[in-house]
C-alpha cells in the first residue's frame, strides 16, 4: 500500500507492505541508514527517531502507522551538509562514541531532552538515555557530551529551541 | 525478525473499528504497538488484520471529572504523564508512570493498550486495580463498564471480548486533605519488567487516623492484586509499623505467587510483603506531612 513519509522535512511516497517497519522503510526504501538496526524488538534504542518531535523506536512502528507524521532521523539534525549540530559536535569533542552504533539514537534522544529541558540535571540526562543501550563507549562520556551541549546551548545567542532542533 | 503478513486498516471512529473487529476474529487492535509489534516481530502474535485506533479523535482525551480522571483508551502514556492536574489528583498514578518502560516507549504507548495487554508486571493496571477503577469497552453488541476487579484474569488475559474496543479508563480520585501515596518496584534494571511492584494510597483524618487505604501488588501474582483484607484491617488505625507489616504479610501469605526463571515464588512473596509495607509507610508519612482541612 502507498505510504507517505515526511522525513527531515521532505515528503516521499513509498509502496510498502503493512508489515514493513518504519526502521526498514527508512533504511531500505529511503536509504537513511543512520537509523540503526539493533534488536528489532524495542529494547536497544539504536533505531530511535523523533516522531512529531518525540523520541520513539522505529522498529516498534509499522511504516503505515507513521503515514503523514513528522519524522526526524540523524540525517536531519545538521544545519548544512558537512556541518554538525551542537549536540553532535559535543559528542565528538568529549569522545562520546567508540563504535558509533548507538550514537544516532543517543544524539536524537539528547536533542529531544535539551529542547524540553535546556538545563537538565545529571539524573535527568541518565534517565533520558536509559532506553538507549551502549556496549562499548560507556555512558560516562555520553553524559558529559550532553552536559557540554547543554552548557553551550545556555551560552549561545540563538534561541534555545532553534539551536536544539 | 519480521512480522508475518497482515492487512491494515485505520478506521476514523470507534464504530468503524468495532465493525472491522466483528468481521474477522483474528483481527487485533493496535494503538501504540509497543508490546504488540515486538510480539509480532517474534511471531508470538500473528493477527490477520491490524485495526489502528491511534488516530481516532474520540479515543484521545483526558477529562477531569469531580471524582475521577477519565482517560481515552488511545491516549498516550506521555500525554497523561504531562497532564496538569495529575500530580495533585492522582499522585499514585503520577508516581507509577515514570516506571512504565522508557520515555521513548511512553511517547507511543497508550494507557488503554497497557491495560488491555494485561502484563502481570505492568504499572498502569496495578494502579487501576489499587484505586478500584474501571474501564469502558464497546463492541457492535454492547457498550459496558468493567470494574478493574473483574477485568484482569491472568497474564495477558482480560474479560475484554476479542471484538471489543477499550474506549475509556476511569481512575477514581480522592478528595481528602491529608492524602499520601507511594509506588515502588524491583526489576533487574530500571525500565525492565518488574519482579514485584507495590502501590499504596492512604488518607488520614485530622487526628492521624487512617480513613482510607488502598494497597496493591503487581508482578508477584498472575494479575495485579488489591490487598483488600489488609486495607480493611488498617482502617481506623494509625498505621504503625508492626501492625501494617502484619496485616500485609497475612494477606500475601494466602496469595498464589507466580514462578518464572527470574524469581522464585518464595522471593516474590517476601519482596511483595516488604515493598507493600514500605509503600504504605511512605504514603502514611506523606499524608501526615499534609495539613488537615
Amino acid at each position: 500500500m502507498k505510504v507517505s513519509l515526511t522525513v527531515n522535512g521532505e515528503t516521499r511516497e513509498i509502496d510498502a507492505e503493512p508489515r514493513l517497519t518504519l526502521l526498514d522503510a527508512l533504511r531500505d526504501h529511503l536509504r537513511l541508514t543512520g537509523c540503526h538496526t539493533g534488536c528489532e524488538h524495542g529494547v536497544c534504542g539504536a533505531c530511535t527517531v523523533l516522531i512529531d518531535g518525540a523520541p520513539a523506536r522505529a522498529c516498534l512502528l509499522f511504516a503505515v502507522q507513521a503515514d503523514g507524521l513528522e519524522i526526524t532521523t540523524i540525517e536531519g539534525l545538521a544545519p548544512a551538509p558537512g556541518e554538525l549540530s551542537l549536540v553532535q559536535d559535543a559528542f565528538c569533542e568529549t569522545h562520546a562514541m567508540q563504535c558509533g552504533y548507538c550514537t544516532p539514537g543517543m544524539v536524537l534522544t539528547a536533542h529531544a531532552l535539551l529542547r524540553d529541558n535546556p538545563a537538565p540535571t545529571r539524573d535527568a540526562i541518565v534517565d533520558a538515555i536509559s532506553g538507549n543501550i551502549c556496549r562499548c563507549t560507556g555512558y560516562g562520556q555520553i553524559v558529559e557530551a550532553i552536559e557540554l551541549a547543554a552548557r553551550r546551548l545556555a551560552g549561545s545567542n540563538a534561541p534555545a529551541k532553534g539551536d536544539a532542533a | 525478525m519480521k512480522a508475518a503478513p497482515f492487512e491494515y486498516s485505520r478506521p476514523s471512529s470507534v464504530a468503524e473499528a468495532c465493525e472491522l473487529l466483528t468481521r474477522d476474529e483474528d483481527a487485533r487492535i493496535i494503538a501504540g504497538g509497543q508490546t504488540l509489534v515486538p510480539m509480532m516481530a517474534m511471531r508470538l502474535a500473528r493477527p490477520t488484520r491490524l485495526v489502528d485506533i491511534a488516530r481516532i479523535p474520540e479515543l484521545a482525551f483526558i477529562r477531569d471529572d469531580s471524582d475521577a480522571i477519565v482517560v481515552g483508551g488511545a491516549t498516550r502514556q506521555a500525554a497523561l504523564e504531562r497532564h496538569a492536574s495529575l500530580a495533585a489528583r492522582l499522585p499514585l498514578l503520577a508516581r507509577a508512570l515514570p516506571w512504565v518502560g522508557h520515555a521513548a516507549t511512553r511517547n507511543r504507548g497508550t494507557v488503554g493498550g497497557s491495560i488491555a495487554n494485561a502484563d502481570p508486571a505492568a504499572e498502569i493496571p496495578l494502579v487501576l486495580v489499587t484505586l478500584d477503577g474501571s474501564i469502558r469497552a464497546r463492541s457492535t453488541r454492547d457498550d459496558k463498564v468493567i470494574a478493574a476487579d473483574d477485568l484482569f484474569e491472568g497474564p495477558m488475559a482480560t474479560a475484554l471480548a476479542l471484538d471489543a474496543c477499550l474506549t475509556e479508563v476511569r481512575f477514581p480520585t480522592w478528595s481528602h486533605a491529608r492524602m499520601g501515596s507511594a509506588f515502588q518496584e524491583i526489576s533487574a534494571r530500571h525500565g525492565d519488567f518488574a519482579y514485584v511492584s507495590a502501590a499504596a494510597q492512604v488518607a488520614l483524618d485530622g487526628d492521624g487516623k487512617c480513613v482510607a487505604c488502598a494497597i496493591g501488588v503487581g508482578g508477584a501474582t498472575a494479575a495485579p492484586t488489591r490487598l483488600k483484607a489488609a486495607s480493611a484491617a488498617l482502617l481506623g488505625g494509625r498505621l504503625d509499623d508492626a501492625a501494617t507489616r502484619e496485616a500485609i504479610a497475612a494477606e500475601i501469605a494466602a496469595l498464589d505467587i507466580m514462578i518464572d526463571p527470574h524469581a522464585s515464588p518464595a522471593y516474590r512473596r517476601r519482596v511483595a510483603v516488604t515493598l507493600a509495607h514500605r509503600v504504605v509507610i511512605a504514603a502514611h508519612d506523606e499524608a501526615l506531612s499534609r495539613t488537615p482541612a
